[in-house]
């Protein structure tokens, strides 16, 4: 192992080689994390092709398929960094939130490796990991920072005060972002999964075909809903359909997702500017849509601020992303017991 | 040798390190509480008490289902994770064999059930004759059909498991041959009888390993059934709509 100096205290820090597992929906996945910045490696085994055929994530599905990949995805992502089991330095696993039946292969499995290898264990939040991304490439990011978190479970506006702590501006009320973009992509025919599909149908689109409502939430300025604009979408699937109008795809993928992206972003700028941030960041699954970087990018432009976003793979659910979190936990201290439990409904900032 | 047993299938929780001779050390709980709480605690413990080190294992061995999905991936879960970190094989046991081995030396047919509701049991046959033998592979069973055939079989017949509380009312009705309900100490689930028939199969050669583990649910889970109606059915646009595909 390599040792470093921290400068002035005279004291050695070890290398921090984490072994971080996820499965906390529909992909079985495993990394290598050398102190929270470095990935010596990342594997994904994802399910999608299986979970497509039936619209959506089918739970049960999901925790039969981690059972059957999990050991292969960690082989290989020890494999993959040139490291062994032996020379990791804590074991880490995501145990909240999502489903549960998925995240208790994880839970389970990670635990009796830490437990067998006698290593330390730490439990992550699924969302810090997403928020945790942007650190793996931009070494020079650090909090604080604003992030947008958007994924197919959650949409939130926090102010990252440091390493795992979080100052939450802004939720949902409703339905999440990406949670949208499955159901408009459902009505509408583009299948599963909504995100990419939603995607690529806009970009021969155009986004102000119709003007779809952006909702406002009362006296919560940075809260968002997506329930209204959802069920406009849909009323206007039905409208076209009974009055035997054709429906242009792609006019009305780029108009939803116009009226999603612009709410994102214009919540995210009224927020950083009210709270003086100057360095923005996006995380989650809905991350990774191109208009939604374009716009943040522009906005952020405009404003002055420093944009970060991760690439496509860490933005998609990763164990890397795990790793990275894991590390300032590790960091700080915070270790998990073997009595460790999978928590579905895990709030950000709680433990 | 050494042979690590994890119950979990059902609502026992339960850990044991067996020789060829002793049950070096067991802990068996049954409590309603979530195994992923219990079991691995349970393990550690285990061999803090018997001054033991995980490494000194030969094999794990699992209680393989049928049973609780969840609870059945904790414990492969569990078992995997260990097999993985220690490079040791893992054994499945399939749960109804290793109950019915708990009755070691049983005479007449023994008959473990356990609760799949709704007067569901998963159950298997087996006797002592000397040997531990199957008489029925474990299977999904109405609890009447099962009973009619024991009743056709016409052999005296021992019960086991939390099917029995389920369905007792119906068993004292309808069984017409010569029975017992076994006595609470081998009553339900326990690691001792997963690793000692573990240990028999170890020596058989019939291991696995941790990566190719996987239970052994004995029941497609309902998306998988309504998948099959829609493929049958020529519905499979239906089903990745989200519609609710009924079998005609």
């Amino acid at each position: 192992m390599t040792e470093q100096k921290i400068e002035g205290q005279g004291e050695k820090t070890e290398e921090v080689l984490i072994l971080a597992v996820e499965s906390s929906c529909d992909e079985t996945a495993a990394a290598v994390v050398q102190n929270g910045r470095q990935v010596l490696s990342n594997v994904i085994s994802s399910q999608i092709d299986l979970h497509t055929l039936f619209g959506g994530v089918v739970p049960e599905i999901a925790s039969r398929k981690h059972i059957e990949r999990i050991n292969q995805v960690i082989s290989q992502a020890l494999q993959d960094s040139g490291k062994c089991l032996e020379e990791m330095t804590a074991i880490a696993v995501t145990y909240g939130p999502g489903l549960v039946g998925a995240l208790l292969v994880g839970v389970a499995e990670a635990k009796a490796i830490a437990f067998a290898a006698k290593k330390p264990l730490i439990g992550v939040h699924h969302i810090e990991g997403h928020v945790s991304a942007n650190f793996i490439e931009h070494p020079d990011l650090e909090p604080p920072f604003l992030c947008l978190i958007v994924s197919g479970g959650h949409t939130h506006l926090v102010i990252v005060k440091d390493y795992g702590e979080f100052e939450i501006l802004g939720r949902t009320r409703d339905d999440a972002a990406g949670e949208a973009f499955d159901k408009v992509a459902r009505a509408v025919g583009l299948g599963y999964p909504g995100g990419p599909k939603i995607d690529r149908a806009a970009r021969e689109g155009n986004p102000h075909a119709m003007e779809f409502p952006r909702a406002r939430v009362g006296e919560h300025p940075y809260d968002f809903s997506f329930s209204g604009l959802k069920s406009a979408v849909l009323n206007y699937i039905n409208h076209a359909r009974m009055t035997g109008e054709e429906i242009c795809v792609p006019d009305l993928a780029a108009s939803f997702q116009n009226a999603v992206v612009e709410v994102l972003v214009s919540r995210t700028m009224e927020a950083a500017a009210a709270f003086g941030c100057r360095r923005v960041a996006i995380a989650g699954g809905v991350a990774s849509n191109t208009a939604l970087r374009e716009g943040m990018k522009e906005a952020c432009g405009k404003a002055g601020l420093a944009f970060y976003y991760p690439s496509p793979i860490f933005c998609t659910d990763n164990a890397a992303m795990i790793g990275a979190a894991a590390y300032y936990e590790y960091r700080k201290g915070n270790r998990a017991g073997w009595d460790l439990n999978a928590v579905p409904g895990l709030r950000l900032g709680e433990r | 040798m050494k042979i690590l047993g994890i119950e979990s299938a059902a609502m026992a929780a339960s850990v044991a390190v067996v020789t060829e001779e002793l049950v070096i050390g067991e802990f068996t709980v049954n409590l309603k509480k979530t195994h992923s709480q219990t079991l691995l605690p349970m393990i550690d413990r285990l061999f803090a008490t018997l001054e033991m080190e995980p490494s000194e294992l030969d094999a794990i061995a699992v209680s393989g289902g049928p049973g609780s999905f969840t609870g059945l991936r904790i414990g492969a879960a569990t078992a995997k994770g260990l097999g993985l970190a220690l490079k040791k094989p893992l054994i499945h046991v399939p749960t109804m064999d290793a109950m019915a081995y708990g009755l070691y030396g049983a005479a007449g047919l023994v008959c473990p059930l356990m609760d799949a509701r709704r007067h569901q049991v998963y159950t298997g046959l087996y006797r002592f004759a000397p040997e531990f033998e199957t008489v029925k592979e474990q299977w999904a069973a109405d609890i009447h059909e099962l009973i009619g055939e024991l009743n056709g079989r016409g052999e005296p017949v021992c019960f086991l498991g939390d099917g029995i509380s389920a369905n007792r009312a119906i068993l004292e009705e309808e069984v017409k041959v010569p029975y017992r309900f076994a006595p609470p100490h081998v009553s339900r689930e326990r690691a001792a009888a997963v690793a000692a028939l573990g240990a028999v199969y170890l020596a058989q050669g019939r291991t696995e390993t941790a990566e190719a583990f996987r239970p052994d649910y004995l029941k497609k889970s309902q998306a998988e059934r309504e998948r099959e109606v829609a493929e049958r059915q020529g519905e499979m646009e239906k089903l990745a709509a989200g519609i609710v595909v009924v079998e005609h």
